[in-house]
């Protein structure tokens, strides 16, 4: 294992006191375990929490700021916060409006953020939540734990972040969260497997010449493993395992993300691949966004993930925002 | 149930000594199997079951070393309470709260066998209320389904402690090897759908741990 770390028991830890010295607009609580913005609740707002493992960023901290999340909760590298560091976010973003916890759709997500919730209404505050779930890759059947929550999550603290900022009440706020993420599919194609810090040795191994495709995040396996093949081709995989899923039309909100090992120029060429393949089909991309957002640690390879857009949700994407990893409008 | 309130004459009782002994021996064998239960979590996971039970349960020793248990369950309410916070991932509410159900059933300076099944059977009451997943979904409760069903089936016929310890033992890991063939439908392996056909469940692995430690807790005189 090669990482520019100090300890493997320390990562976290130390990226923490990193982001606490990088940006002055957030504070971290360092025993709570929490990243939220400097200022303290907006009092009236709907205080918007996400977390989940670290090993994603920018997600979730990177996400924290003006016109998106109020607080971000890391776990340990790939494994869930505890129920007690969600509810001492919840807690202190509380400004009276409720709170909205965003979680991805995986168990140990899911049943930490519950039992916080469980905690926070015991304290008297009001909390809904909304489940991620947009990767085509797993099929939700009884035969799953259902969808993973993947790329769609940015979309969704954005959406939300920004309708929270423009005064929408709790119940507004988990709607339209909860709409885009009823509107947008990702599917994902890794190239290498990552190694957690803790373990020492890689997730999965894969040849030369292989791909996983409908990989997730943590360095679990995929679907399937398939034969390296042109960006062109793995984005025909990607949009024609989407598109089966969620007929695309009309306006789309795209984005190209890289899993943290993949360079910029490479994302590229995906979405010259991706905006030629959605043309073909008449679906207009309005909105984009290329780059690295939900990583898994040193993965090469990339998800992408599409979003059917409204006049109202490209108006709340486009809303400002300033947050260490997305900024502008303002 | 009603249980006496003194120790029974033979000994044959869980007292707050073992309960806290319990939890230790879990440590201890987390701690020797840390590599094994990451290595098998990364074959069907995301390579962190290992650390996340050594994290948990090196926080409930120290835990529970530092109190005066006047029940047997406190020590392990405690245990518990500690792993909720301290594990994260599915593992870390469905042991936490299965350590805090068998707790909360055993109220009490000292616990027989028949009172120690009745806790048993709260925590995977607790364990299947919070994921519900059935058996032969490749979780842990492949592993403490049948344990319990051969704690029961002994203490039902008379036996004693540690005996119906060693039978649970050896039941949880009979349904531990069980997991192999099986396709897993909860948690993050079922992601994998057929592709997880073929390898161990960390977590029936980790449960056929805890039942081997309260056999050698209660063997152990
Ligand atoms: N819904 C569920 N019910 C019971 N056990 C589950 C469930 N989901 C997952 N598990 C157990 O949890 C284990 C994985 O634990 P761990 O790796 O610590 O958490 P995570 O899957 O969040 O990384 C699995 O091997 C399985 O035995
Ligand atoms: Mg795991």
């Amino acid at each position: 294992m090669k990482k520019l770390i100090n300890s493997p028991d320390e990562v976290l830890a130390d990226s923490l006191v990193g982001v606490a010295a990088a940006h002055p607009s957030l504070t971290v609580n360092s025993s709570d375990r929490y990243i939220a913005r400097a200022g303290g609740p907006t009092p009236g707002k709907v205080g918007l929490v996400s977390g989940g493992g670290s090993g994603h960023e920018p997600l979730h901290g990177g996400f924290v700021g003006y016109g998106m999340l109020d607080a971000a909760c890391p776990g340990e590298v790939f494994t869930s916060p505890v129920p007690d560091q969600i509810l001492a976010a919840t807690r202190a973003v509380d400004g009276g409006a409720g709170v909205l916890h965003i979680v991805k759709n995986y168990t140990g997500d899911v049943l930490n953020f519950q039992m916080a919730a469980e905690l926070a209404a015991d304290d008297g505050v009001r909390v809904e939540g909304v489940v991620v779930n947009d990767d085509v890759a797993v099929e939700n059947s009884t035969w799953t734990a259902g969808r993973r929550g993947t790329g769609a999550t940015v979309f969704v603290e954005k959406i939300a972040g920004a309708a929270a900022e423009l005064g929408a009440d709790l119940g507004t706020t988990a709607a339209l969260g909860q709409a885009v993420n009823d509107r947008s599919r990702s599917f994902g194609v890794a190239l290498t497997p990552c190694t957690v810090p803790a373990s020492g040795k890689p997730g999965f191994e894969l040849g030369e010449d292989e791909v996983e495709l409908g990989v997730g995040i943590h360095g679990e396996p995929g679907r399937a493993r398939g034969r390296l093949a042109s960006a062109r081709e793995l984005v025909g995989v990607a949009l024609d395992a989407i598109h089966a899923d969620m007929p695309l039309s009309g306006e789309v909100l795209v984005m190209v993300n890289g899993l943290g090992g993949t360079p910029l120029i490479e994302l590229y060429v995906v979405y010259a691949a991706v905006a030629e393949w959605l043309a073909g089909h008449r679906v207009w991309i309005t909105r984009n966004l290329v780059g690295n957002y939900v990583t898994s640690l040193e993965m090469a390879g990339c998800t992408i993930t599409v979003c059917r857009l409204t006049p109202q949700l490209t108006h709340l994407w486009d809303a400002p925002v300033v947050t260490p990893a997305l900024r502008w409008g303002r | 149930m009603t249980t006496s309130p003194v120790p029974t004459m033979n000994g044959d009782s869980v007292d707050t000594d073992r309960a806290r002994t319990w939890v230790q021996a879990i440590a201890a064998a987390v701690d020797q199997h840390k590599d094994h239960l990451t290595q098998l979590d990364s074959a069907i996971g995301d390579a962190d079951h290992g650390t996340n039970m050594h994290r948990g349960f090196s926080a409930a020793t120290t835990a529970v070393a530092a109190m005066e248990p006047d029940t047997v369950g406190a020590a392990l309410i405690t245990a518990g309470t500690t792993l909720i916070s301290t594990v994260g991932g599915a593992s870390g509410p469905l042991y936490g709260g299965a350590f805090r159900a068998i707790g909360k059933a055993l109220d009490t300076p000292t616990a027989g066998t028949q009172q120690l099944a009745a806790a048993l059977a709260a925590g995977l009451a607790s364990i299947q209320k919070l994921g519900a997943a059935a058996p032969g979904d490749k979780t842990m409760i492949d592993a403490y389904a049948p344990a319990l069903a051969a704690f029961q089936q002994q203490a039902g016929a008379g036996a004693d402690l540690a005996a119906a310890a060693t039978a649970a033992a050896d039941a949880a890991e009979v349904g531990m090897r069980s997991t192999t063939p099986m396709q897993a439908r909860k948690g993050r392996a079922s992601y994998l759908g057929a592709r997880s056909i073929g390898h161990q469940d960390p977590g029936a692995t980790s449960t056929a741990l805890v039942f081997r430690a309260l056999a050698e807790t209660l063997g152990a005189r």
